[in-house]
C-alpha cells in the first residue's frame, strides 16, 4: 500500500522532465491501475471462492451418483423431472414467487400513493410503522404466523369461531397451506416495495401533472400516462430483485410447513434442504437446486434488456 | 407540497365556489388516505402484536385454551426472565453478536474498497465487474448452500459458527458495494484531483474524503450488511447443529421447540428479544437506510 502514497511523486514530477513525461504518465495508470485491482482484489476473491466456485461446483456434484462414487451424467436431472414430488415444487414455486411478487406488487404501489398522498411530515411515522413487517428477521416473525396458524387454538380459527365459522386447519390442507405461504411472503415483502415506489413518485417531475392537468388529463389517466411510464424502470427492477428473493425463499415455508402436507408447499431450496441436507444425497440436492438458475437468468436478461432499452431512449 | 400552490393557482384563477370543491375533494383524498393507511397498518402490525401478547403470558394461560387468544389476562415478565438467565439463550445471543460484527466489519471493508476502486479508479475489466457483482444474486444462497457443505466440510468448519462469518459476507458484499458505488461517483472528481495535487494517496484520498462525505452510504450499507446477518436462517440451519454454536434464528427452533412440545410464550418473548437490536437500529437510522436503498434505483 505504500505504492499508493507515492504516485503523486510520479505526477509530480512529471512536467519537471519533460522527455520522460509520457513514459512517467503511463507508469502512472499503470499504477494507479495496479491500485486500483488490488483494492477490489478481496471483492473478486470472496464473489470466486464463495460464489462462482460453488455453483460450479454445484454443476459438478450434480451429475454424480448418491455416494458420490460415479458420474451419471444428466441422470439426477432426469430422474427429478419423472418424479411427481419435483413436478410439484416447479409448480409450487412458480405460483409461490409469481403470486407474492404481482400481490406485493400491486399492495406496495397502493400504499406508495397512499403515503404520496399524506403530508410529509407525517409520512415518516407511517413509514415507521408499515416497515415493521420487514425489520423483523424474517425466520423469526415466521415463527409468531406459525402460531397464529396453529389448528388446536390459534388466534385466527378463534376470531372464525366468534363469527361462526368453522375452524380451518390452516396449514394442514395442501391449497390452504400454499395460500398461507404467500400470505406470509406479501406480508413480509410489501414494505420493501413500497419505499422503493414511494421514492419513485417523489423523482417523477411535478410539471409533468400539471401539464397533464392543463391537457385535462383525469386520475386515471394521469396514473397511466404520466405515473407509470415514469417509474417503468424502477417498478421493473424492484420486481426482479423481489423475484429472485422471493423464488429463493427458504425460510417461511421451511418453518411453516417444512413442505407439507403431501409435498405440496415445498420450493426449490426447502426440497434441496431436504433431500440435500437431511437425506443426506447431495448430488440430488445440488441438482435440484440448478434449476433455479436458469428460470432467474431467464427473468433477470429480459427485465435488465428491458431497462437498458428504456434508458437508452430517455437519453436519446 | 406542489399541491398547495396548485390550490393557491386555482384560489387566484377560478370562482370562488370551484375552488371549495376542489379544497373538498382534496380534504376527502387526504381523510381517505389516512384512513386506508390506518386499515393497512392494523393489518400489517397483527403479527408484532400477537408475539407481544403471547410474550406476556404463563404456560398455564396458554395451555387453557380458554377465552380471546388476542388478549392476556394475567401479563408476566417470566418467560423473558427465563430466557434472560437461560444460558443456551445467552450464547445464542453472543453468537448473534459475535458473527455479526465480524460480518459487518469484513463486508464494510471489502465493499468500500472495492467501491472505491471500481467507481473511481478503474482497471482492465473493472466496468464488468461493477455491473458482474450485482448479478451474483442470480445465484442465491438457497442454490449454494449445498456445494457450499461440502466445501465447508473440507475447511473443517462444520459446526463452527465461524463457517457463517466466512459465508454471509457473500450476502451483504454485492448489495453494499453497490450503494456504495452510487455514494462514490455521486462526489465531484475535483475533489479527488485537488488531493492528488496536495500530495494525498488513493488511500488517504478514500480515508480522508470519500469515507466522511460518502457517510450515509456507509450507514446504508452497514445496516443492509447487519439485517442480512442478523436474520439469515439458512446457513445456520444447514451447517450447526449444537447449542453451543447457534446463533439466535436456529437457535431458538432447536432449543424451545421440543418435539411436539411448543412453548409458545417462550418462542415468542424469545422472538422479540432477537428482533430487539435490528427494532432498535432501524428505529434510529431508518432515513439512511431509505435513502440507501432507493438512491441507487432512482438513478436508474
Amino acid at each position: 500500500m505504500a505504492d499508493g502514497t507515492s504516485v503523486p511523486v510520479g505526477v509530480i514530477g512529471a512536467p519537471r522532465r519533460v522527455a520522460r513525461k509520457t513514459s512517467s504518465l503511463k507508469r502512472f495508470t499503470q499504477q494507479r491501475s495496479t491500485i486500483a485491482f488490488m483494492l477490489a482484489l478481496p471483492l473478486i476473491l470472496l464473489v470466486a471462492c464463495f460464489v462462482i466456485y460453488p455453483a460450479l461446483y454445484a454443476i459438478y456434484l450434480s451429475m454424480l451418483n448418491k455416494k458420490m462414487t460415479a458420474f451419471v451424467g444428466l441422470g439426477n436431472f432426469a430422474f427429478l423431472l419423472k418424479r411427481h414430488t419435483f413436478q410439484l415444487v416447479i409448480f409450487q414455486s412458480c405460483l409461490f414467487a409469481v403470486t407474492a411478487v404481482v400481490m406485493k406488487a400491486f399492495l406496495g404501489f397502493v400504499l406508495a400513493h397512499l403515503m404520496h398522498n399524506i403530508p410529509g411530515k407525517n409520512q415518516k411515522i407511517w413509514r415507521g410503522l408499515l416497515l415493521v413487517p420487514w425489520v423483523i428477521p424474517l425466520a423469526l416473525s415466521t415463527l409468531t404466523w406459525w402460531w397464529m396458524f396453529d389448528p388446536s387454538y390459534s388466534a385466527f380459527n378463534w376470531v372464525l369461531n366468534q363469527f361462526g365459522f368453522a375452524n380451518v386447519p390452516w396449514l394442514g390442507v395442501g391449497w390452504i397451506a400454499r395460500f398461507c405461504t404467500i400470505t406470509v411472503n406479501v406480508w413480509y415483502g410489501t414494505p420493501f416495495f413500497m419505499i422503493m415506489y414511494l421514492a419513485a413518485l417523489k423523482s417523477v417531475p411535478e410539471q409533468l401533472y400539471e401539464a397533464a392537468s392543463i391537457d385535462g388529463a383525469n386520475a386515471v389517466q394521469k396514473l397511466f400516462f404520466v405515473t407509470l411510464p415514469m417509474m417503468r424502470n424502477i417498478i421493473a427492477i424492484t420486481v426482479l430483485f423481489s423475484l429472485i428473493v422471493t423464488f429463493a425463499d427458504f425460510d417461511i415455508v421451511r418453518i411453516l410447513t417444512a413442505g407439507g402436507p403431501q409435498d405440496m408447499t415445498h420450493v426449490f431450496a426447502t426440497y434441496a434442504f431436504q433431500v440435500g441436507i437431511q437425506s443426506g444425497d447431495i448430488p440430488l440436492g445440488a441438482a435440484d437446486s440448478l434449476f433455479m438458475f436458469p428460470i432467474l437468468a431467464f427473468a433477470a436478461f429480459f427485465v435488465l434488456r428491458g431497462v437498458t432499452r428504456r434508458t437508452k431512449e430517455i437519453a436519446t | 407540497m406542489s399541491a398547495t400552490t396548485m390550490g393557491d393557482a386555482a384560489k387566484r384563477a377560478a370562482a370562488h365556489s370551484h375552488k371549495h370543491s376542489l379544497h373538498r375533494q382534496r380534504l376527502w383524498a387526504l381523510w381517505g388516505s389516512y384512513i386506508a393507511l390506518g386499515v393497512f397498518v392494523v393489518i400489517f402490525l397483527v403479527p408484532p402484536f400477537y408475539t407481544l401478547m403471547t410474550s406476556l403470558k404463563s404456560s398455564a394461560e396458554i395451555s387453557a385454551q380458554t377465552g380471546s387468544p388476542w388478549l392476556v389476562r394475567h401479563p408476566t415478565l417470566d418467560n423473558f426472565w427465563y430466557l434472560i438467565t437461560y444460558p443456551n439463550f445467552q450464547t445464542y445471543y453472543l453468537n448473534s453478536i459475535m458473527v455479526t460484527i465480524v460480518t459487518v466489519s469484513v463486508s464494510m471493508v471489502i465493499s468500500v474498497l472495492a467501491a472505491f476502486s471500481l467507481s473511481r479508479m478503474g482497471f482492465w475489466g473493472s466496468q464488468a465487474l461493477a455491473t458482474g457483482v450485482f448479478l451474483t444474486y442470480l445465484v442465491p444462497a438457497s442454490l449454494l448452500f449445498i456445494p457450499l457443505f461440502q466445501i465447508v466440510g473440507w475447511l473443517g468448519l462444520i459446526n463452527n459458527l465461524w463457517c457463517l462469518a466466512l459465508l454471509y459476507p457473500t450476502l451483504a458484499v454485492p448489495f453494499c458495494t453497490w450503494i456504495m458505488i452510487g455514494y462514490f461517483s455521486s462526489i465531484p472528481k475535483e475533489l479527488d484531483e485537488a488531493a492528488l495535487i496536495d500530495g494525498a494517496g488513493y488511500l488517504q484520498m478514500l480515508w480522508k474524503i470519500f469515507i466522511p462525505v460518502a457517510m450515509p452510504g456507509i450507514i446504508a450499507a452497514t445496516i443492509f450488511a447487519f439485517t442480512v446477518s442478523w436474520g439469515a436462517f439458512l446457513y445456520p440451519l444447514a451447517y450447526l447443529y449444537t447449542s453451543n454454536q447457534m446463533v439466535l434464528t436456529v437457535g431458538i427452533i432447536s432449543d424451545l421447540i421440543r418435539g411436539d412440545v411448543f412453548q409458545w410464550g417462550k418462542i415468542m418473548a424469545a422472538c422479540l428479544l432477537a428482533s430487539l437490536p435490528p427494532i432498535v437500529i432501524y428505529a434510529f437510522l431508518m432515513d439512511y437506510y431509505v435513502a440507501g436503498l432507493t438512491a441507487g434505483a432512482t438513478k436508474g
